[in-house]
């Protein structure tokens, strides 16, 4: 009874507001329309839209609608804003193979291409690819009797830090990713590309004041651009530095912008909202691979349903040294790192 | 005329109203706030580009200061309790200051909080019933309510205060009783809310440390009273309102020990992140000695150590503590300078350093940052200096209720 009750006010009060809303968003395009073009009326007209999961359907197909006009205005080519749901029975998982990986940055760029990231000032890219060194062996033999403290009584060898320890002995575990080498992969290198790990349990989302940030039920952690609020608590609590800020107004020439979106994906951004991988969504919910896969030379990447015992993310998890990064996080990430 | 009319038109005509010192002090602030109109407009425009934020160092100059602001406005309650719990006589007419001066600085961090937001075109989608709340597992909306009430309850306890004051009622009734001690149990409370927005986040190893909260706490109880003796101390000098030189001392002791305090909060992270020194102490050490060749911050970590020690020691001289003209306004400013500066070059910036992947980046503000900050400074020592200004006068009776003096306030107010 008293839960009946509940859930009626909450109806009421959520159809009061969306009768806010509506009046005032008719209002404010009735002016919109009466002077400016289409696609700045859209604009104005988004910016008064709730939460796409918190939508009706005529409200989602209203919102699909407008998209599509201002992005096919913007740049003069017809734009599709998809809606596909989540794929049922699905969860997403990635494996990549750094044994494979020569850090050539083709993933990197196809990313790019694939989901209308800002081209320059600044080019956003949602890949990072992480150079290691394979090994220092700058071991010095005149330190052996040499470290901290140095006592006379018990030898001057370093009984708590020896001499080799502040000289990266063995793997250093520096990284680096601005490197520009003429050919890859150098010979005394290794490559782990790093982007979204896609965690179950995402420390993005639970510090998202206003859930723009979900995931969602294939287990791909999305944002709705257009509730994103910009403050960018999720970029500081992202322990895989997976997201990226629209600082500016996004570079997207017309003629590089690819037009087949997905409200959730790959649809253009605007300033001031956060972005980040999604495995591709406007093509995963169609049963096709992410381009970072598919553009990988030497199929180092991985892709597949985790529910499905036949897939091959299965058989690598099965079969392979698998392991996760920063496990200590607890994020129980889908996204691993393998060797053959 | 009703009471409430007069009451706003006698404040804040008087409010307004000065020597020419007076009129200089608020002509230098506008002119920050000025050049921070066509800044904002900028940042508004452009967008937080404008900043030297990146994708590295998210956070900016407005959230540090921000930090700082909830610093001073926690504060207050420092000359509310005293009045209250011990009886202190001479801080209980005070109190009204003090709330006045959280007031004036948690407005002023709540606008620092929109600077930093990247949209805030919609914070709407934070209103309750319009948007949606990700409460309660959302720090930042913690934050959010408990700057907004404070904001309320201040609002509310120092006009109350004020009105009854102007109309000469009793004050410390009922209601105004428990609204005070609600502002005291609320101060720390956006204290230890805004230390948990920031050590929720477990990849910033320098915040994720259960003592944040008590350093936040004691930089407060620190630069708090601070700034309320510098305050007093101007009011005392250029106003007829008699602030005794107990209330003075009461404060410059809060300075001392929670100076105390802090200083062993800080031995205390040092000493645990230092001894095993893991990766968990690779942002002090950046701090404290720099990684290869960057090293701006160095500087500053070891000048604000010495600045908060020292101020720590010397205030143990019951002579400097006593020394009302010359050195205990120097350590006040010492003080609140050191606190304010820690922000960015000990808080706020090297903690992104390193990055989760291992990057080292050092922040560089731009102009149109600093004249925002220093715009959004400008504004609340503004309302702070004008609301100031028409308390002392309510509380020195020189605006009071008068049928007489209404009717020839009315008689000034044109009619429409």
């Amino acid at each position: 009874m008293s839960e009946d009750k509940k859930g009626m006010e909450a109806q009421e009060l959520d159809d009061a507001r969306r009768e806010f809303l509506k009046h005032m968003g008719i209002a404010a395009g009735a002016v919109a329309l009466a002077s400016a073009p289409d696609a700045e009326a859209a604009v104005f007209q988004e910016w008064f839209q709730t939460h796409y999961e918190l939508m009706s359907e005529q409200e989602k197909q209203e919102a699909i609608a407008r998209l599509e006009t201002r992005y096919s205005e913007e740049f003069g080519k017809k734009t599709t804003v998809s809606n596909a749901p989540a794929l049922p029975g699905v969860l997403f998982g990635y494996a990549l193979n750094i044994q494979k990986c020569i850090g050539c940055r083709t993933c990197v760029h196809a990313c790019v291409e694939e989901n209308n990231q800002s081209r320059y000032d600044p080019e956003i890219q949602w890949i990072k690819v992480l150079k290691m060194e394979k090994g220092n062996f700058s071991f010095s033999p005149d330190k052996l009797d040499k470290g901290y403290p140095e006592s006379e009584r018990l030898g001057d060898y370093g009984l708590q830090v020896g001499g080799n320890a502040y000289n990266s002995v063995g793997v250093s575990s520096e990284t680096e990713r601005y490197y520009e080498p003429e050919t890859v992969p150098e010979d005394d290198s290794f490559y782990m590309p790093v982007q979204c790990h896609q965690c179950e349990k995402p420390p993005c989302v639970k510090v998202c004041p206003v859930r723009a940030t979900f995931r969602d039920p294939s287990g791909v952690v999305v944002i709705d651009y257009n509730w994103c609020i910009g403050c960018r608590m999720c970029q500081l609590a992202c322990p895989y530095e997976a997201r990226r800020f629209n600082w500016g107004e996004p570079n997207l020439p017309k003629e590089e912008m690819n037009p087949k979106t997905h409200y959730y994906g790959n649809r253009p951004r605007m300033k001031g909202v956060m972005e980040k991988c999604t495995f591709c969504l406007q093509r995963t919910r169609e049963g096709r691979n992410p381009a970072c896969m598919e553009a990988c030379p030497v199929g180092a990447r991985k892709f597949g349903n985790l529910l499905d015992p036949q897939s091959e993310i299965r058989l690598i998890l099965a079969t392979k040294k698998v392991f996760r990064y920063k496990e200590e996080f607890n994020t129980y990430p889908k996204f691993f790192y393998f060797m053959d | 005329m009703n009471k409430l009319t007069a009451f706003i038109v006698d404040f804040w005509s008087y409010a307004l109203k000065g020597s020419p010192k007076y009129y200089a002090w608020l002509g230098f602030l506008s002119l920050f706030m000025l050049v921070g109109v066509y800044t904002t407009y900028r940042q508004l425009t452009e967008g937080m580009i404008l900043t030297g934020a990146t994708d590295e160092i998210t956070w900016e100059l407005y959230i540090s200061n921000f930090i700082f602001t909830a610093h001073i406005a926690a504060a207050a309650i420092l000359v509310v309790i005293p009045a209250f719990m011990y009886q202190h006589k001479g801080m209980k007419d005070l109190a009204v200051l003090g709330e006045i001066i959280a007031l004036g600085f948690v407005s002023t961090g709540i606008l620092f909080v929109v600077y930093h937001v990247g949209r805030p075109d919609r914070l709407w989608h934070m209103i309750p019933g319009l948007g949606y709340f990700n409460f309660p597992n959302s720090m930042l909306d913690f934050d959010v309510i408990v700057l907004n009430v404070y904001l309320i309850i201040n609002l509310v306890a120092a006009y109350f205060l004020l009105y009854r004051r102007y109309v000469d009622r009793p004050v410390h009734g009922f209601f105004y009783r428990y609204l005070i001690w609600l502002a005291v149990l609320w101060g720390p409370l956006i204290h230890i809310i805004t230390s948990a927005v920031l050590a929720s986040n477990a990849r910033m190893y320098s915040w994720a440390s259960a003592v944040l909260p008590f350093a936040f706490l004691s930089m407060a109880g620190a630069s708090g009273p601070a700034i309320i003796i510098i305050v007093f101390l101007i009011i005392r000098k250029y106003t007829k309102l008699q602030i005794d030189n107990t209330v003075i001392d009461l404060l410059s002791q809060i300075i001392l020990w929670s100076l105390l305090v802090l200083s062993l909060v800080f031995a205390a992270e040092f000493f645990t992140v230092l001894y095993p020194s893991t990766h968990h102490a690779a942002s002090l050490k950046f701090n404290m000695f720099g990684h290869n060749g960057l090293d701006m911050y160095v500087p500053w970590f070891w000048l604000i150590m010495a600045a908060i020690f020292g101020s720590f020691a010397a205030l143990l001289f019951p002579k400097i503590r006593k020394s009302y003209d010359l050195y205990l306004p120097i350590i006040c400013v010492i003080v609140f300078l050191a606190v304010l500066i820690e922000k960015p070059v000990i808080l706020v910036f090297p903690a992104f350093s390193p990055s989760p992947l291992g990057e080292y980046t050092q922040y560089y503000p731009t102009f149109i940052e600093y004249a925002n900050v220093l715009a959004v400074w400008a504004f609340g020592f503004m309302t702070l200096t004008v609301t100031l200004k028409g308390a002392v006068g309510i509380l020195t009776g020189e605006v009071k209720y008068i049928e007489k003096a209404a009717d020839t306030v009315e008689d000034a107010v044109p009619a429409k």
